[in-house]
């Protein structure tokens, strides 16, 4: 069963219809449905293409939260050989919702790094809604640490709403972790490549999100605040989500446009859940070549390039 | 009344080009409900002087008592391209950046300087609250990074007086940016060997909490100041019970091991120089290695 946005319905209605046919095609085989399915298709494909072409910044965060989007695991699952992630922060707890560890890419030793948000509601609970706790950072500045240390190449995948804001959270220091985190990632002296592949939510995603290459997937956003969020705090009312999307700039063609991101990874039309392997693939090739564009620099290069990435960020505006 | 009040004070205040200070300011204690005039809570430093509590103090106020004789070389704003966004809520960003200008004389909300607290030379980075919330954005990250750079150039300490609601939503992702951007300013100034000190202060929450405000040598706290990442309305509606007692206050923090100490606005001056001399190898006060009131005249490296 596929899960539709509100402003899918044309997309949706297409669908529903061609189903039926199908249906009754099976049930009835004198019934000659194939012409009028295939009619449909073309309108369904010429409906998506007009309406992806022109989503609404707001359209686009449900896109990036879409339940059936594709997240970390699916492209450890495809990217990597012999994945082996490694949990724990060593000092509290393990938390589900950061993934890290070693793992092959293309053959090449890498590690790999990133917030997972499950895909059923026990898969959801398991990942705390791809929500971290500190211990999630301080697992990643581990794995970063060691990445440094053995010198393998860190790719990082961000898919976050924001850290996890709760008691236990705040008790054992949420905003420290972060901060260490995104120190760590900004010190390691290896390449790192940073694909926010749905959701970049603030300083939850920031930690682990200081690539010297950082893309997007087109219809992934990467704010400082959750629309949501910023509704409420700003005209106090978070109703008005869709118009603080809008004026936030959180889309990949805005960020691209800021140069905060490098570059943007095309979606299938319909977005990455319509095809999963296209994006995963796609994906896949934007990190070989930026890697390959970075295998020639040494560490102390790849931290100062990284550095200095980021105190221009905004200069040139 | 009389003539004096009337026609000579005003006439002098306005030759010496000094502003007119309405003489019936009261100011009550958040706490206890007592009246201050605010003189004296001016000359006791914002803080309540029976209860205690302490007032969000002016960044200027803040440097000018901090540094020795209240003199220091303010540090310029640097100029940052303005509301990119060209972003709007209730009211136009360059609408709230300028009505925040004129109120607090400022350009943004940090304020900076280089100067000498107790004879150590240090610099030190204040933020504005009233300057929309203190909040993090393209000018304050800019005016960080070079205080840093400052700071290393001239081979001394940073000490900075986080207050703050966290990143300017009105630059969107740009002020997000400032966190990786003053973290590496942070490790800069470490790696230089200089000291780093993080005086948290009423209140330091959101992406300030999780950047420069949580990256010190050493935290300090002024007592009774809000510190956290995510804001108390949001976790009561995540988890939907009530908020521990004391929940995010300096003390809380202290005892959940975040900062290294609470410490008292009046102190502060002496702690930090004590703090200072000790990591930069400087010889302690001439007075106290003489038997001054501690007796803890240690042997001291005098490698300055």
């Amino acid at each position: 069963m596929h899960n539709y946005l509100d402003f899918e319905k044309p997309i949706s209605d297409l669908e529903g219809k061609i189903l039926e046919l199908k249906k009754l095609a099976g049930e009835d085989e004198s019934v000659n449905t194939s012409d009028e399915i295939e009619r449909l298709e073309t309108r369904v494909r010429d409906a998506m293409v007009e309406i992806y072409s022109k989503l609404t910044p707001w359209q686009k965060t449900q896109v990036a939260r879409h339940p059936q989007r594709p997240h970390f695991l699916d492209y450890a699952a495809e990217l990597f050989t012999e994945f082996t992630p490694l949990a724990g922060d060593r000092n509290f707890a393990n938390d589900d919702a950061i993934q890290a560890g070693l793992a092959r890419f293309r053959g090449m030793p890498v590690a790999v790094l990133g917030q997972e948000k499950g895909n059923d509601t026990k898969s959801r609970i398991k990942h705390n809604f791809g929500s971290p706790r500190p211990e999630g950072y301080r697992k990643a500045i581990r794995v970063m640490e060691m990445a440094d240390r053995f010198s393998l190449p860190l790719i990082t995948l961000v898919d976050t709403a924001g850290a996890y804001p709760g008691v236990g959270a705040e008790e054992r220091g949420q905003a420290e972790a972060i901060a260490r985190s995104t120190e760590m990632c900004l010190n390691v002296r290896v390449p790192i490549v940073t694909v926010v592949i749905g959701e970049g939510g603030s300083g939850g995603a920031i930690a682990i999100a200081t690539g010297n290459r950082v893309y997007m997937l087109e219809h992934a956003i990467y704010s400082v605040i959750s629309p949501e969020g910023a509704a409420s705090i700003l005209w106090r009312d978070s109703t008005r989500a869709k118009e603080a999307a809008s004026n936030m700039k959180i889309t990949s063609e805005d960020l691209k446009a800021l140069g905060v991101i490098d570059g943007i990874i095309p979606e299938p039309v319909g977005g990455a859940h319509r095809d999963p392997n296209a994006v995963i693939s796609r994906t896949g090739t934007v990190i070989a070549d930026a890697l390959k564009e970075l295998s020639g620099r040494n560490g102390d290069q790849l931290r100062t390039d990284r550095r200095q990435k980021y105190l221009n960020i905004g200069r040139n505006l | 009344m009389n003539w004096i009040t009337n026609y000579v004070r005003p006439k002098i205040n306005s030759m010496l080009g000094r502003r007119e200070v309405p003489e019936n300011l009261w100011i009550k204690c958040p706490e206890t409900g007592e009246m201050v005039f605010h003189r004296d809570l001016e000359e006791n430093k914002w803080v309540i002087p029976q209860s205690g509590f302490h007032m969000k103090m002016p960044a200027k106020a803040r440097l000018k008592d901090l540094f020795d004789g209240g003199i220091y070389e303010a540090l310029p704003q640097p100029k940052v391209a303005q509301d990119p966004l060209k972003f709007r809520d209730s009211k136009k960003y360059v609408d709230r950046l300028r009505d925040s200008r004129t109120k607090t004389e400022l350009e943004d909300t940090i304020v900076a300087g280089l100067g000498r607290v107790q004879g150590v030379k240090l610099v030190a980075v204040v933020h504005e609250f009233n300057f929309i919330g203190g909040s993090l954005g393209m000018a304050a990250g800019e005016a960080i990074i070079k205080a840093f750079e400052k700071a290393i150039a001239e081979k001394c300490p940073l000490v900075i007086f986080p207050a703050s609601g966290g990143a300017r939503m009105q630059e969107g992702i740009l002020s997000l940016m400032q966190l990786p951007r003053t973290t590496v300013a942070v490790n800069l100034l470490k790696e230089a060997g200089l000291p780093y000190i993080v005086v948290l202060t009423n209140p330091t929450t959101g992406g300030v909490t999780a950047s420069y405000a949580m990256l010190g040598d050493i935290h300090m706290a002024e007592p009774g100041a809000e510190i956290g990442f995510a804001g108390k309305r949001v976790i009561e509606q995540t988890l939907r019970e009530k908020l521990p007692e004391g929940f995010q206050t300096s003390e809380y923090l202290l005892e959940h091991g975040m900062v290294d100490m609470v410490v008292k606005r009046h102190d502060l001056p002496a702690t930090l120089a004590r703090v200072l001399k000790i990591l930069m190898k400087k010889p302690a006060e001439a007075s106290k290695l003489n038997g001054g009131t501690q007796p803890a005249a240690l042997p001291v490296a005098a490698s300055a």
